[in-house]
């Protein structure tokens, strides 16, 4: 009961936000709420299926420059934000083939899907030249991708309508609780089950005859879909895509945003990426240097004093501090 | 004719780098387990010590003498500040590295700015029928395989080697023993450090000197070691000379760009077809 109750009240204050918050702060929240679903998909392969994966950076770029893409060739957003999920999602299933079933070790599997992310970085790099273009697109090199038409609400019948700020706020808010739940009831089924059994001895759960190979691979195409939804979503409200998506910095948040969160509790990385993005705008980004050095700090940090992440780390001192027994966890952590 | 003797010249030198580069990580990752993301910062670091020594005077040959000591040092303290309290948590390391890594490319942007420093190359051309080639590079190419050939001798034919090898494969034996794991570690780890910046500091003149220099680099090194296998010194050189072959190969048609491309793709194949790596099914060894 106490669930339906939570999942009430967010609903209700993502629905309020629009009349208590300023236009500017609406806009910004609608990023942050785009980075959290980011987080979200790589919560649903870390926290869940036990991998650590540093491509989720590349997935959202892979989702972005699609969307930019098909959008601009087709006009149609709408068709452009499902092409850009089922690119990102097609490029995860393609990776995880290869490395789940060549029975890459998860330490090498996250080493690939870093260098696979800054390999992308490197190429895309490399297409400023005209020639560089499908179709309408241009893909643009370091200076990225322009003209990415804004998602707009596209009824049969109708001319489509360009989605303004505080509509657009909804839309994503929506998809983010829709993903939410979504992958909340994933984890909770049966599937999830078998998922975490994997996750803590991969040879005991072959041996009991489920298929862990399998459900890795579709775990992973999961999450990358769900991050291309988020680069989707990017690249239709900022009009915008650059390789700079694909870099070192743009990977190590996305892990820095669970990790912050805590893994394995999927609301912990919304949680996580509203803090840490708040945090980085209030302490004001004068220089990408220093906060990069401040980035990297934080990342040392948060391993060695709190591995387990900083809001479950909270959370524990405040359950210590009421002395109170702690309720059972939904998900046991590892 | 000339243009075959040049084309192979070139393969070579893409071969020796991708060896001298990977070799610290090789130490690092492939024998004591520890995913160090910051290697490609070593390397980074290991040419800054040369800009610095030339920038004071000082000639590049000193400056390449130095950087494994400077970045040696540095292993140290990092290994006794962070590395020790994360053996045996890969992931955690790999994180921790990783912050390392993008606290040192922003420290180093901080005190000597965003911008490439070119390092006068030394020595000076030979030439090959029409084509004119840095005697620099055939200097590289040396050096790749000597320290090779040296780390090689290091870990087989020397005490320090036996027990080095000896601590990773059984710590509490060896520390039964009377060797201190702790201090075997530390070393192995300031000697793969150095590795990568003596590395780093030879490629300097070639690549220019600039904050992000190991990015180009961390991808190539670490998909080398991991194809490289369980058997560490020669898997890696045999996976150098694979991998750098088909690079080259495919620069030399189309673009350098592709040629990364090509690279990672058939790493990635070749992982499918051999997921223990190239020396999966050798004689144990290093």
């Amino acid at each position: 009961m106490t669930a339906w109750a939570l999942w009430a009240v967010a609903v209700v204050i993502v629905s309020a936000l629009p009349t208590v918050l300023s236009l500017f702060q609406i806009v910004q929240l609608t990023v942050f709420m785009i980075y959290s679903l980011l987080a979200l998909s790589l919560d649903l392969i870390w926290g869940f299926g036990g991998i650590l994966s540093f491509g989720q950076a590349a997935f959202f770029g892979v989702g972005g420059y699609v969307y930019g893409i098909v959008g601009i060739n087709s006009g149609s957003t709408t068709l452009a934000l499902a092409a850009g999920v089922a690119g990102a999602a097609g490029f995860a299933g393609l990776l995880g083939y290869f490395t789940f079933y060549g029975r890459v070790g998860s330490m090498y599997f996250a080493v690939i899907t870093l260098t696979v992310t800054l390999i992308l970085h490197q190429v895309m790099g490399t297409t400023a030249d005209p020639r560089y273009a499908v179709g309408q697109a241009r893909l643009g090199g370091y200076n990225g991708m322009t003209n990415i038409p804004s998602l707009a609400l596209e009824v049969p019948g109708r001319a489509p309508l360009t989605l303004d700020p505080i509509p657009f706020f909804y839309v994503v808010g929506s998809l983010l609780l829709l993903v939410l739940a979504l992958t909340r009831a994933l984890v909770q089924a049966s599937f999830g089950r078998i998922l975490a059994a994997v996750r803590e001895d991969e040879l005991r759960t072959e041996l009991l005859g489920y298929d862990a190979r399998g459900r890795k691979l579709v775990t992973f195409v999961l999450s990358g879909g769900i991050a291309g939804l988020a680069g989707g979503l990017f690249a239709g409200w900022g009009n915008f895509m650059n390789p700079q998506v694909f870099s070192m910095f743009q990977s190590a948040l996305v892990v820095i945003w669970v990790m912050v969160g805590g893994r394995g509790t999927l609301y912990g990385a919304v949680v996580g990426t509203l803090v840490v993005q708040f945090l980085t705008n209030y302490l004001g980004t004068a220089s990408v240097t220093y906060t990069t050095v401040a980035l990297g700090t934080v990342l040392v940090m948060i391993v060695l004093l709190f591995p387990r992440g900083l809001v479950p780390a909270i959370e524990g001192a405040i359950r210590r501090a009421a002395r109170r027994r702690a309720p059972a966890p939904e998900f046991a952590d590892e | 004719m000339d243009l075959v003797a040049v084309t192979a010249f070139g393969i070579l030198y893409t071969i020796a780098t991708l060896i001298l580069l990977a070799l610290g990580l090789a130490v690092i990752f492939g024998m004591m387990g520890v995913i160090n993301l910051a290697q490609a910062e070593f390397l980074m670091l290991g040419a800054y010590t040369v800009l610095m020594a030339t920038s004071h005077g000082a000639s590049v040959w000193i400056g390449i003498a130095l950087a494994p000591v400077v970045v040696g040092l540095l292993g140290v303290v990092i290994e006794r500040t962070i590395i020790r309290f994360l053996y045996g948590r890969m992931l955690d390391t790999m994180l921790a590295t990783w912050g390392l890594s993008l606290g040192l490319v922003g420290l180093v942007t901080l005190v000597f700015g965003p911008t490439t420093e070119g390092i006068a190359t030394p020595l000076g051309h030979f030439t090959v029928g029409e084509y004119r080639l840095s005697q620099y590079s055939v200097f590289a190419i040396l050096m790749a395989f000597a320290v090779l050939g040296l780390t090689y001798a290091l870990f087989n034919y020397t005490r320090l080697g036996l027990v080095a090898r000896a601590t990773m494969q059984n710590d509490n034996m060896v520390s039964a023993l009377g060797v201190n794991p702790a201090r075997v570690y530390m070393g192995t780890f300031a000697f793969g450090s150095a590795l990568a910046g003596l590395g780093g500091a030879v490629m300097a003149p070639l690549t220019g000197v600039v904050p992000t220099l190991g990015l180009a680099f961390i991808a190539k090194i670490f998909i080398t070691v991991i194809v490289g296998g369980p058997v560490i010194l020669l898997g890696t050189t045999t996976a150098g000379a694979v991998l750098g072959l088909v690079e080259s190969l495919v620069a030399y048609t189309s673009t350098p760009i592709y040629g990364q491309v090509a690279m990672l793709v058939f790493a990635i194949v070749l992982l499918r077809l051999l997921p223990q790596g190239i020396s999966g099914f050798w004689r144990r060894g290093v």
